[in-house]
């Protein structure tokens, strides 16, 4: 358990791919992990940003940011389904596809009932699979999409996740124009979505695997801090990784975790310290990235679209132009309800790792068989 | 795991106490104290008016009250008293422009769902309990009066 330092004591490891076939096929090592031996290939991403993640430090690297944050829509439920459908769309055309091509649409978002989604693939005639995952929706999403492709269910399967500030806060805090002061560990959602289209063969980095993460609940119950709640799922599902692939940080050009944010940050790396995995300058996390400390966000973004328009929008960028060969993004996702910390439960949390890696990576990389 | 044990929740409770920014109180108060005091000075500034023009100090208090209400529900409609109570906290959220806001911020916000299901019920999501127990108290207040002083 990670607020102990992790768990204790040497587990069974296994080399990626060396896994002897048995029910799973090799599919399966270790206790979460599932490898992908066809390598799904990330043909596109999109990224779709409000104006306040185009004035950060990202913001050139997303493919459309918008001017405000309604785009002519009359609520924001309807304008975050907007952001969802644009980056879809435009990831399958940046593949070159049409969306009947498309097989599957993993898509999820924060609000009730995956409003946001349900409202975009209303529009978008892909065979819709909903997902909740909070914040770790986009590495749930790419997760599924890799199991689908992978196990040849399909030749595409678009990977998608939503959030929009204005949204959220009317569902887990306030009306957006009530004025009430914020705690330095609060965090701002993010106004964006991200869209990533796996498919069978073609140029792009691929999915080499992924772990799921367990929930993990720590006992906090503060919703204007869920970094510090957060932040031991992250560091369980990084050390479940490690101990099911055999690989150790340093395999990594960056891992990055989903919107932990400043505070859960330190925290997650000093939980990892404490377990014997040091990780360095190669850990970052997608929280910190998305604002300027300037732009008065407290301890930085959260959301599903945090993760999500970074990994569409810059990490991608990244991969393609070789300055990550290999990548670790793990979402993370804070399950609770407005409902479940009105009634004083303590937040369930998760966070699932994805692996991407430059082709290239794959075919001389350390750790895979 | 699952959940964590006590021990493990007191364990990463000292953990966090090194990561978790502290609050800048000091920083709080005094706009608090500032903002509080500018808005609590123009209603000052309202209520001297009304008894310049011949009114008593008890009678302009409504009118007064009328006039902080309006301009708490026009800072609100205008999109400015969000970004003054995220920097004076609860300098602009105790005075009545404050409650003003928390009515009409709701009201605002869910106008989308219709005039009934939305303005309608929603409209003291926030202020509700504040009145309520606001009746409250006053009642056991002058429950207690009764009893120590007599009706």
């Amino acid at each position: 358990m990670p607020g102990q330092g992790l768990r204790e004591g040497k587990e069974p490891r296994y080399q990626l791919g060396l896994q002897p076939k048995g029910f799973t096929d090799g599919k399966k090592i270790g206790k979460q992990t599932v490898v992908f031996h066809n390598r799904p290939v990330v043909l596109a991403t999109a990224s779709v940003a409000g104006p306040k993640e185009g004035k950060g430090p990202l913001g050139r690297y997303y493919d459309i940011v918008k001017e405000d944050t309604l785009f002519g829509e009359r609520t924001w439920e309807k304008a975050e389904a907007r952001l969802l459908e644009e980056a879809a769309n435009l990831a399958v055309k940046k593949a070159n596809l049409k969306t009947q091509e498309v097989d599957y649409l993993l898509a999820g978002d924060l609000l009730n009932q995956l409003i946001a989604s349900n409202l975009a693939a209303r529009e978008i005639s892909i065979p819709f699979l909903g997902l909740y995952g909070a914040c770790a929706t986009m590495s749930e999403a790419l997760t599924l999409a890799a199991v689908l492709v992978d196990g040849r269910y399909g030749k595409y399967a678009l990977a998608a996740a939503s959030s929009h500030h204005d949204s959220a806060e009317r569902q887990y805090r306030y009306p957006t124009e009530m004025g009430n002061q914020r705690p330095p560990t609060a965090q701002w959602t993010v106004t964006g979505a991200g869209a990533a289209l796996v498919g069978a063969s073609g140029e792009g980095p691929v999915i080499t695997c992924a772990t799921v993460g367990t929930v993990v609940d720590i006992g906090l119950k503060d919703p204007n801090d869920m970094g510090s709640a957060m932040a031991p799922a992250a560091a369980e599902t990084i050390w479940q990784h490690f101990q099911d692939t055999g690989r150790k940080p340093e395999d990594y050009d960056l891992i990055a975790t989903g919107d932990l944010a400043s505070v859960g940050k330190g925290i997650a790396l000093d939980l990892l310290k404490k377990s014997g995995f040091h990780l360095g300058r190669n850990y970052t996390d997608c929280g910190v990235m998305v604002y300027d400390p300037s732009q008065d966000v407290q301890a930085g973004a959260s959301g599903c679209g945090c993760s999500a328009i970074v990994f569409a929008g810059y990490l991608m960028k990244e991969l393609a132009e070789g300055r990550i060969q290999r990548l670790l993004l793990v979402a993370t996702g804070a399950l609770l309800s407005p409902t479940s910390y009105q009634q004083g439960e303590s937040i369930p949390c998760i966070a699932h790792a994805v692996a991407v890696e430059n082709q290239r990576s794959v075919k001389g990389g350390a750790g895979i068989g | 795991m699952v959940k964590a044990s006590n021990r493990q929740k007191e364990a990463y409770q000292q953990l966090l106490q090194k990561h978790t920014p502290s609050r800048p109180i000091f920083r709080n108060l005094v706009l608090a104290f500032l903002v509080g005091g500018a808005i609590t000075t123009i209603g000052q500034g309202v209520l001297n008016f009304f008894v310049s023009q011949g009114l008593s100090p008890k009678d302009a208090a409504t009118p007064t009250a009328g006039v902080m209400i309006f301009l708490g529900a026009l800072l609100t409609g205008l999109g400015v008293y969000d970004k003054i109570g995220k920097f004076a906290g609860m300098g602009s959220a105790l005075p009545i422009t404050g409650f003003a806001n928390s009515i009409v911020s709701p009201a605002l916000e869910f106008k989308r769902e219709g005039f009934v299901l939305g303005v309608g019920a929603r409209m003291f999501q926030v202020a509700g309990p504040v009145i309520v127990y606001g009746v409250v108290s006053s009642l056991v207040v002058s429950v207690l009066h009764i009893l120590v002083k007599g009706v």
